[in-house]
């Protein structure tokens, strides 16, 4: 059984993959390893997980503005997660998929749901994400 | 509410100002709609982070705007870059990254930004007045400009900063308006001695709690007692942009918006009110420091970049001595800064001193600590921060006069006189 879930498309585009998912934000400057996609951050409960070409749900960034900088090198070079699904309005997310939709024409679509609405999104889920915001995550 | 763009700003957008222009004004407008703007606003000024190489992505997008023609449209200043442009080949930094660094540079100044190179534009002739809204980048700037001058500015990250000093506009959103800028957290300074208050070395520890403590939201300092001068603000401001996401904070009797508590608040009661007291505050400082007792590598000083206020008070301090030969002696300021300080005669006692000053750049941005150097020491809350993290290296958090001292022992010597009841 797959289950719909209505977000708003901070960035529109449509994305899909296994998800990645964690309670925590990311700060991608010096978290996420932009040759591999590997998140690097230590302290971060996906430490070690590659998120390239995943389905990555996090509550959104943190930290620096320079996640916005890693985040469109990512892109560049082909290791960004295949979308991004967040409870924040994520302005350096939205920004990094911005200039890379300007740049490249490949943005990553970024999502923001409802909190309440992930309750029982886990890890390794198949998640489809369409250009008008809504998400389907397979069972 | 959908946003609402004027004549100008639709005919930007349909490329009549030029593809550049139609390009920045693409991005600003989506940004506009993420954070839910209903329209745009006229900035008078930008102070622009994204000049600085941190990857291909950042060089391409760069040379994407300089080569549309992009030029900016209100006085623009450049935060660092990735290079001391003219003298990075005396550490060890990759040619080929400097090159890359240099074409960034180049590309931002090809669209008539001012190549200011400095994390504290607003110690120089572009700084800002009370009220003026602007576009900043880099985070202690955009805390001093709000908090110590009563300037407007969001925190604009790299690739939007320039967008905004293209167009001349931002989204009416946040720290622009006059209803988001009151205070929203009590930080009350509780039994801190006059003596300690006068102290430098103070404020760059008091904004480091204060960011810890409050992390985005906007604090007001009650109980200062002393007027700080403009480089403690500046050091206060620093820390608290490091620690937490300080974007603006009111401290009572001193910065413009705050006459009064109440004033800075806006008549609301605080949601969360933190004491800090000797205690805390001492605690705050030991956490600035990840290095004790040991021989320092390196003492790095100009985070935000020194003035020449500074200048001043290092030279005395340093005149008439020399460094341990092992330990290192940086100090990061502006062209502009470093000028003013040779004329003054201030540069000479630090040469004979064994020190480097280091322009457009610092210690965080330019790669040029060589494998060797495992121990810095810096009165600077930022680079306290940001080193062991980003340069992997362990730190000494001290005053000035213990940076000195402790560069001509090669060993951290702290003075913890102050720090006691």
């Amino acid at each position: 059984m797959a289950r719909l879930i209505r977000g708003r498309p901070l960035v529109r585009g449509r994305g899909a993959g296994p998800t990645l998912v964690a309670d925590q934000p990311l700060s991608f400057w010096g978290g996420y390893d932009q040759a591999t996609g590997e998140i690097i951050d230590r302290r971060h409960p996906l430490s070690g997980a590659i998120a390239a070409g995943r389905v990555l749900v996090i509550p959104g960034s943190r930290g620096s503005s320079t996640t916005s900088a890693v985040f469109l090198e990512s892109v560049r070079l082909g290791t960004a997660p295949a979308a991004v699904i967040v409870t924040q309005a994520d302005s350096f997310l939205a920004l990094a998929s911005i200039v890379a939709d300007e740049l490249y024409g490949r943005p990553v679509p970024i999502v923001q749901v409802d909190p309440a609405d992930l309750a029982d999104v886990v890890t390794g889920q198949h998640a489809e994400v369409e250009s008008d915001g809504g998400v389907t995550i397979a069972s | 509410m959908t946003l609402q763009l004027s004549a100008l700003d639709r005919d930007t957008l349909a490329g009549g100002q030029g593809p550049a222009a139609r390009l920045a004004m693409s991005i600003l407008t989506r940004m506009a709609e993420v954070g839910g703007a209903t329209a745009l606003l006229d900035i008078v000024g930008s102070h622009i982070d994204s000049a600085l190489f941190m990857g291909d992505a950042t060089l391409e997008y760069a040379e994407r705007l300089a080569g549309l023609g992009a030029k900016v449209t209100v006085p623009t200043t450049l935060n660092v870059s990735g290079i001391d442009e003219h003298r990075w080949a005396r550490w060890p930094v990759a040619p080929e990254w400097a090159a890359k660094a240099q074409r960034q540079m180049a590309a931002y100044r090809s669209m008539g930004c001012e190549p200011t190179w400095t994390c504290a534009p607003y110690q120089t002739r572009f700084r800002p007045a009370f009220g003026q809204q602007l576009a900043w980048g880099e985070s202690n700037a955009i805390c001093f400009a709000n908090s110590v001058i009563g300037a407007r500015t969001e925190r604009y990250p790299d690739l939007l900063d320039i967008c905004a000093a293209i167009t001349g506009r931002v989204p009416a959103l946040g720290l622009h308006l006059a209803e988001n800028r009151f205070g929203q957290d009590q930080v009350a300074l509780v039994g801190i001695p006059e003596r300690l208050q006068r102290e430098d070395s103070f404020y760059p520890v008091l904004g480091h709690a204060i960011g810890a403590l409050v992390q985005d939201r906007i604090p007001v300092v009650t109980g200062l007692t002393v007027t700080p001068t403009e480089d403690q603000l500046k050091a206060l401001c620093a820390g608290s942009a490091s620690s937490g996401a300080v974007a603006l904070m009111h401290l009572v009797g001193v910065t413009p918006e705050a006459p009064t508590a109440e004033a800075a608040f806006g008549g609301r009661p605080p949601s969360r009110v933190f004491r800090l007291g000797l205690p805390e505050l001492a605690a705050a400082r030991n956490e600035l420091s990840t290095a004790a007792g040991e021989s320092v590598d390196m003492v790095v000083l100009g985070s935000p970049h020194f003035s020449i206020a500074e200048f001043r008070q290092l030279a005395p301090l340093v005149a008439g001595r020399r460094r341990h030969p092992d330990t290192a002696f940086v100090v990061t300021s502006s062209r502009i800064m470093v000028a003013l300080a040779e004329a003054d005669g201030l540069l000479q006692p630090l040469r004979d001193f064994g020190a480097e000053v280091v322009v457009d750049s610092c210690v965080l941005t330019m790669p040029m600590l060589d494998q060797q150097t495992k121990v810095l020491m810096t009165n600077s809350a930022k680079y306290a921060y940001y080193s062991p993290g980003l340069l992997g290296t362990r730190v000494a958090f001290g005053s000035l006069a213990d940076c000195v001292e402790s560069a001509v022992a090669g060993r951290t010597i702290r003075d913890d006189s102050a720090w006691h009841a």
